[in-house]
């Protein structure tokens, strides 16, 4: 199996960093780079947490806070949402998880183009500042864009929505800049996935992780153009007055608007177009990372490599075909249900296959309960409950009572919300030791998990049954009454959870900062794993990855408890025996 | 140890509040009952999945935990079991695909003895139109929307004149009729939703969308019209009502309602000053009428009519009178003095964009605001 040529990346000289500038700033190194995605990442979902904040505290407590304005609370809405999926959750599993594992796990020395990869982080975090210039915007239309995440027009554009003057500009020239970034990112995955694996690493023994990753990156780089043509068409729109999504309208604040002949749908498909795979990019990496922290940690192998594998490939290209199920009641032909609910359910089924894998991993296995398998049972637990209420809303028919109400903000909250958000925590606290050669604190570690994972499907789980419309500023105003009191305690328990959970995310960083001077050596390979990462000369790996020569993989990721062998697991470096 | 037991804590909470939670869907008041029974059928479906996958979690978190001396088993694969699974997850979802498809056949295909009534939305407020004798709506483009067209009716279009236009929110319809709700908007995406309905749909500025539905049960507090597409900062404020009345009750409150021609003829007659008309046009251009009607009708903010001069109870407990300082000091402050049963959702207007001469017209329409016109309802 093992292939005759010499790896593509073998005989390559690095240029080895001289100063602390190009050592820690303007890095070419994977591993430096993604600590970069990941720090700022961070940075800014702790940003997206304190929106959320505000958020609860005006639905918990309306009108307690006086500042919390409608303007405030939509724009804390529609930033949160931003933030969380792409600035937060893509940047993280792609660029923080997806530079760190691939070319580790793959045994290679960094990604095929450094350059690009250094150059990808900082388009990336120019767009993270682009993103928050908005806030500096003074003004009654003032501050950034108040128009949701999904930014429809006509609303994104008017200024009956906050943020109307350059709030929506800087959020669409963000998203333009983001999607530059993740592109050179991208191109980099994929390639170094197809070129840079290192001898014996056939593709199907990659682990995982990397075929989560890698199909994610694919769908990205497929999916993201959809969104940039949408914010390119949205800004001329706004700016020199073309009418690519824009009506004949009337409205009350924009009187002498001259639009005429745009579609407001033809933005939802093509936002959906890259909206719906984009929940795939941000859960097939989490799907990949949380099969290889179950394995590890259950000591036992994945089950259903193979199925595991098609099920990634599958879902993938799926996910193409779904994404109007997002428009079930917003008016387009009532034809397309009948399409797009059997799509939406037929994805049900590899998804599904998925889950019973997860869980019959665990059958008679020897189950370490480490933080981060904590973790990755609980992102099972919370990705079925997640799952399963996205069968209500993708039976078209279902959806109509449900669509724009709490119901939909519970279900992709728990599946694209907290579901991975599980897993980066299971990760760092998986990968942490590689990266820094030390173990995080376990004690901190646990009591983060339990608030974590109780406390959101404390939030989350009673959403379901809240069938008022979602994005509401205020409920009970003048004669109506749909918010009941038994609602009003339900609400106002849910924020002071989210108060709790918010919290214990301190603890976190704070775990993060301590342990990295004061945490315990954590050695090469403590978690006892396969997966090449754990098998590089130095912990942490410097410059290069590996010594002299590159590794050679003889086998699969998942050789644990294989029977007669004296230690219950065997890294993939390792040659097979003889007459095996 | 600690994991199975909050697991299998965490599964029997979640099936106790599924059954036993005080909050549920609203009492149906519609045709669609087939729409609970597949939102029923999923709930049995997905929860015995459920069930069974936290119970199965449960189980081997509890079985399987770490023992020193224990060792994993090595199975990589097991075709037999992974067909099995991948069968019966076939098999649940087409049992609940197959029926719900079935049901949207029916909602997206009215009966023949359906009647037609056209909602209306904009920023943020509702207005219903109904056909009128001939059973034909007049055409209608948006070039014609002006302070005395909202609906921007074709002048030159005689099937206009019946057309009955109302105005402020609430809607009646007769029980058991089906009705097809055609949806137009006159600036962003809303949506036209009754909880107790059911059915919703957008509402998209440039063409028009519909769903149908039976009224099927009479209650005397109408039921709330609540805008379930983000619509902008008023968005949680655009509400309104729909009144299920008998047919004679609807029948007569139809009479009550303005046609077409009754607008127009009414508007030759308005006899306001060339100020106060001065007003109208900007109460209409800076998007005043968004939010404060001259017709009474409340929703977001206070109706002008009859406003002026009046004292109002504000939220705060205190009271004020409405005068050119209150006037003003509202429009350049808004959050100061907010009139109690309203909520702070309107954004200061600076001297840039409303100027003191304007203000000044706008408070002659103020003090014209006076005669109520023939009735309009506000909420129930």
């Amino acid at each position: 199996m093992a292939q005759a040529e010499i790896p593509y990346q073998e005989a390559i000289p690095l240029h080895d960093p001289h100063s602390w500038i190009t050592k820690y700033w303007f890095s070419q190194d994977h591993k430096v780079i993604a600590v970069q995605y990941g720090i700022t990442a961070v940075a800014v979902g702790l940003v997206a947490l304190v929106l959320s904040w505000i958020m609860r505290t005006q639905i918990g407590f309306p009108g307690a806070v006086e500042w919390i304005t409608p303007d405030i609370y939509y724009q804390s809405v529609t930033m949160h949402g931003m933030i969380m999926v792409i600035y937060l959750l893509t940047a993280f599993l792609l660029g923080s998880f997806g530079n760190y594992l691939v070319p580790l796990m793959l045994g290679a020395r960094d990604m095929v183009f450094p350059f690009v990869n250094m150059i990808s982080y900082h388009v990336y975090l120019a767009s993270v500042l682009i993103l928050m210039a908005g806030y500096l915007f003074p003004g009654t239309l003032g501050g950034p864009t108040g128009a949701g995440w999904t930014l429809y027009p006509p609303q994104a554009i008017l200024s009956g929505t906050p943020g109307a003057d350059w709030g929506i500009l800087t959020m669409l020239a963000s998203l333009a800049v983001f999607i530059v970034a993740f592109t050179m990112g991208g191109l980099n995955y994929i390639t170094t996935i197809l070129q840079a694996r290192t001898r014996g690493m056939t593709m199907m023994r990659m682990p995982l992780s990397i075929w989560g990753i890698g199909m994610a990156t694919v769908l990205g780089l497929l999916a993201f153009p959809a969104l940039f043509v949408s914010a390119i068409m949205m800004t001329l729109d706004n700016l020199i007055g073309t009418s690519f999504f824009m009506p004949a309208i009337n409205s009350a604040f924009d009187a002498g608007e001259d639009y005429q002949g745009g579609s407001p749908l033809l933005f939802q498909h093509l936002f959906w177009f890259f909206g719906h795979p984009e929940v795939y990019i941000v859960a097939l990496p989490a799907f990949g990372v949380v099969s290889d922290l179950i394995s590890v940690h259950a000591r036992k192998n994945i089950f259903g490599y193979r199925l595991m594998v098609w099920a990634i490939v599958a879902i993938g290209g799926l996910s193409f075909i779904v994404w109007a199920h997002h428009m079930y009641v917003a008016g387009m032909h009532p034809y397309f249900g009948f399409f797009f609910a059997t799509t939406t359910l037929i994805i049900a089924v590899p998804t599904a296959i998925k889950v019973y894998n997860w869980t019959l991993t665990l059958w008679r296995a020897n189950i370490r309960f480490t933080v981060p398998m904590l973790f990755a049972i609980a992102f099972v637990l919370t990705f079925v409950v997640g799952g399963l209420t996205g069968l209500f809303l993708g039976n078209v028919i279902v959806d109509v009572p449900l669509s724009d109400t709490y119901f939909v903000v519970a279900h992709f909250h728990m599946v694209m919300g907290v579901a991975p958000i599980l897993v980066i925590f299971g990760g760092i606290y998986h990968w942490y030791p590689k990266i820094t050669g030390r173990m995080l604190n376990d004690t901190i570690g646990r009591i983060h998990f339990w608030i974590t994972f109780i406390g959101t499907y404390a939030i989350y789980f009673p959403m379901h049954f809240l069938a008022i419309p979602r994005r509401y500023y205020e409920y009970n105003v003048g004669e109506s009454a749909i918010l009941t009191q038994s609602m009003d305690i339900l609400n106002q328990s849910i924020t002071i959870t989210a108060y709790i959970v918010g919290i214990a995310q301190f603890l976190f960083i704070y775990n993060l900062i301590v342990s990295y001077r004061r945490g315990r050596e954590a050695g090469d390979n403590p978690w006892e794993a396969n997966s090449l990462e754990w098998r590089t000369p130095q912990t942490p790996p410097v410059h290069g990855n590996w010594g002299e020569s590159l590794p050679t993989v003889h086998r699969w990721a998942y050789d644990y408890s294989v029977p007669g062998e004296e230690k219950d697991f065997i890294p993939q470096d390792v040659p097979r025996k003889a007459q095996a | 140890m600690a994991v199975a037991i909050f697991l299998l804590i965490i599964v029997i909470v979640s099936v106790l509040l599924s059954f036993f939670s005080p909050w549920q869907f609203t009492e149906i008041a519609s045709n669609w009952g087939y729409i609970d029974f597949t939102v029923i059928l999923t709930f049995w479906i997905c929860g015995i999945v459920f069930v069974v996958i936290g119970l199965f979690m449960v189980y081997t978190t509890w079985k399987f935990r770490y023992r020193a001396d224990a060792r994993a088993d090595y199975e990589p694969e097991n075709p037999k079991l992974e067909w099995w699974l991948t069968i019966v997850t076939t098999i649940g979802v087409v049992a609940m695909l197959a029926p719900g498809l079935i049901v949207w056949n029916d909602f997206v295909n009215p009966p023949d003895d359906v009647q037609e009534v056209e909602v209306l939305s904009k920023q943020w407020g509702w207005a219903f139109r109904f056909p009128g004798e001939d059973g034909k709506f007049g055409t209608v483009h948006v070039d014609n929307i002006d302070a005395d067209n909202s609906f921007g009716m074709n002048m030159a279009d005689p099937n206009g004149d019946d057309d009955v236009l109302v105005q402020g929110n609430t809607l009646h319809l007769p029980v058991d009729q089906a009705y097809k709700v055609l949806l137009r908007s006159n600036d962003v995406l809303h949506d036209f939703w009754v909880p107790e309905f059911r059915a919703k749909m957008d509402a998209v500025p440039g063409m028009i969308t519909y769903f149908w539905f039976t009224p099927t049960r009479i209650q005397d507090q109408p039921y709330e019209v609540v805008c379930a597409e983000l619509c902008g900062r008023g968005h949680y404020t655009m509400r309104g009502w729909v009144k299920v009345d008998t047919q004679e009750d609807f029948r007569s409150w139809l009479g009550t309602q303005p046609t077409w021609a009754d607008v127009q003829a009414a508007t030759a007659l308005d006899a306001m000053s060339p100020e106060a008309k001065r007003g109208r046009e900007i109460w209409a251009a800076e998007g005043c009428n968004a939010c404060h009607s001259l017709d009474g009708s409340a929703v977001v903010g206070p109706s002008w009519l009859n406003l002026w001069n009046t004292t109002r109870q504000l939220a705060d407990g205190t009271t004020a009178t409405v005068d050119e300082a209150y006037f003003v000091e509202s429009i350049r402050e808004p959050a100061l003095k907010i009139v109690e049963g309203f909520s702070p959702a309107m954004i200061a207007y600076d001297e840039e964009t409303v100027t003191e001469d304007e203000i000044q017209a706008l408070v002659a329409l103020l003090k014209e605001s006076v005669d109520a016109p023939a009735d309009a309802p506000v909420g129930p």
